[in-house]
């Protein structure tokens, strides 16, 4: 007798759990051959907003660990991703790429992980500075995370978008609410497992699916959030969202970038994310004397 | 001294509490809708019945001081925002909460009676409520003796909340039961009994020290407790969940089922408060939302 498949049930991560979106909504994007891929969640605002608060909660925590404890955990997100390659790559060649392609973005997946793991405890001190200047003080800038970053995942792919944003954000102690790619949603709800098996506190990463648009507005005006960040946008939807960050100063960035090149992961993608808090530390300066720190 | 009319010195027989269905009446109010219009009537009237409460070894003048300036001032950028009920502070505290609210409606509560344990003898209870009426305050927290109540002592509780309410004078009277450590919802129908017999105004379900405090379920049987007294004198108690209601959906819930239970009679500071530090602020929130359709973050709001 043939078996019956199992199919998984696509549902969205928010604080640690994996609920069905409260509106009871779907949708069904479609492969390269018009054919359904799945039932995915069609989150609502109120998706966003429980979504932010688990963010929120999960700020402090996170942002006081460790550095080096951080990157031990990001290190165990690509230990996991590795166990799922296989699984991976069949999600990416149902969603239209070839089996070489597919590989090859599971594998650097795993590698941009590992090299933004490997920077939570050095990108601290390559940015921060002692600064010159002319009274008697001990004058330091160093960084501080943002708070709650809103993440929109780049459309055109599923994985490496996605991780390419995510990672330079926790990387740097942020929590973040990712909004998956409305078309290729597969990967985005399959990384939430990987996450949820890796030691990532609830709440640190929060993905959803859905409409891209009706939610980044959502995330763009929401006073909780203190930044955003999108990539290969298109130019009508990241100006409406630069408007809506306005009210709270959030920091918005858009960034134009081909993710599927190697070299597409850098510094300042962490350091983007970061406030900068400088001290002035008075010091004794007898007589004009130089230097007393 | 002039004693409420109501006050028996026989303790009533309580009728037991089915859980099960509690708990699903509970549910059933849980999933009301109240949008628009009735939810900003309803936000503004829980901000209205709030107690705003601070109990901690810590407090000091300062503190005092900066919440009662919070009491009167919730969110003045915004109109139309009301004041809350009152403060509640301990007995040190009163006099500095009262001089602080001098120009206000808002009333000063004050724990008394050893709280929150009430391990100490009646006298020094006597005392401390005393102290706490003649330094200014209007209402008078009292807690039971749970140790008593779950050795059986009925009549000892009995007695010892009508000695306290003598000695509140004009001072209105909550009594709160520690419901988080009464175990059962029989025995939280028992002690509320007993409360309401011996004279409170006012019976509240905890101190806010204890885990699990005013959950729904207690809150609903504290409240047949006091619906049935009224049907039978016509006497109105008020009620006062507090402990664990932090968010703005769980007060107007609450609020659902105070009016299904006893009516919109109820449905003033004078017959039921919120006791909470930190509702205050998520009510705000969720008023600003409805106005300006943003959500809002507690970085703008000021510190409870």
């Amino acid at each position: 007798m043939s078996r019956l498949e199992v199919l998984k049930t696509y549902k969205i991560f928010i604080g640690g759990q994996f609920p069905r979106t409260e509106s009871g909504r779907y949708y069904t994007p479609l492969d390269s051959k018009g054919k359904a891929l799945a039932n995915i969640c069609l989150s609502s605002r109120k998706d966003v907003r429980n979504a932010v608060v688990a963010a929120r909660k999960a700020i402090g925590p996170w942002s006081e660990r460790a550095a080096f404890n951080r990157g031990q955990i990001l290190y165990r997100i690509a230990e996991m991703l590795e166990g799922r390659h296989a699984q991976f790559v069949d999600e990416l060649m149902r969603q239209g790429s070839s089996k070489v392609a597919a590989a090859n973005e599971v594998n650097l997946s795993i590698d941009r992980i590992v090299y933004y793991a490997g920077w939570c405890d050095k990108y601290n001190q390559v940015v921060s500075s002692v600064n010159p200047v002319s009274s008697s003080h001990f004058n330091f800038s160093s960084l501080e995370p943002m708070g709650v970053v809103g993440v929109v995942a780049e459309q055109s792919t599923s994985l490496i978008g996605l991780v390419s944003l995510i990672l330079p954000a926790i990387c740097g102690g942020n929590s973040t609410v990712v909004l998956a790619s409305e078309n290729l949603p597969l990967c985005a709800v399959t990384f939430g497992e990987v996450i949820h098996s890796s030691d990532v506190p609830a709440g640190v990463i929060n993905i959803l699916t859905g409409s891209t648009e009706e939610m980044a507005v959502i995330l763009a005006s929401h006073m909780d959030v203190n930044a955003l960040i999108t990539s290969n946008l298109e130019t009508k939807l990241s100006n409406k969202l630069a408007l809506l960050s306005v009210d709270n100063l959030k920091r918005k960035f858009d960034y134009e970038v081909n993710w599927v090149e190697k070299e597409k992961q850098a510094l300042h993608y962490i350091s983007d994310l970061q406030e900068i808090k400088t001290t002035w530390h008075p010091i004794e300066n007898v007589g004009g004397a130089s230097s007393s720190y | 001294m002039k004693i409420k009319s109501h006050t028996s010195n026989k303790i009533p027989v309580s009728p037991s509490i089915d859980k099960v269905g509690v708990e699903e009446r509970v549910a059933r109010f849980q999933s009301r809708s109240i949008k628009n219009e009735a939810k900003k009537q309803g936000l503004n009237l829980v901000l209205s019945m709030i107690d705003l409460t601070t109990l901690e070894g810590k407090d000091t003048e300062g503190k005092v001081k900066q919440m009662c300036y919070k009491a009167m001032h919730l969110h003045d950028h915004f109109e139309g925002i009301p004041q809350v009920a009152a403060v509640c502070v301990y007995p040190s505290m009163v006099a500095i909460a009262k001089n602080a609210l001098r120009n206000s409606s808002v009333k000063v509560a004050s724990v008394a009676t050893g709280f929150p344990s009430g391990q100490t003898s009646l006298a020094l209870k006597l005392k401390d409520t005393k102290f706490a009426v003649e330094q200014g305050a209007d209402e008078i927290d009292m807690v039971i003796s749970r140790g008593k109540f779950l050795t059986g002592e009925f009549a000892y509780v009995f007695d010892e909340i009508a000695a306290v309410k003598e000695a509140c004078g004009k001072a209105r009277l909550k009594v709160i039961l520690e419901t988080g450590e009464l175990v059962t919802l029989d025995n939280v129908r028992k002690a509320s009994d007993i409360a309401i017999y011996a004279g409170s105004d006012f019976i509240k379900t905890s101190t806010g020290k204890i885990q699990p405090a005013a959950t729904m379920q207690v809150t609903y049987t504290m409240l047949m407790a006091i619906r049935d007294y009224y049907d039978e004198t016509g006497i109105m108690v008020g009620m006062k969940p507090a402990g664990g209601i932090s968010t703005a959906k769980l007060a107007l819930h609450n609020l659902v089922m105070v009016k299904e239970i006893l009516g919109t009679k109820w449905l003033s500071n004078e017959w039921f408060r919120f006791g909470a530090s930190s509702l205050a602020n998520d009510v705000l929130m969720q008023l600003v939302k409805i106005e300006t359709g943003v959500y809002q973050s507690n970085d703008y709001f000021s510190i409870d």
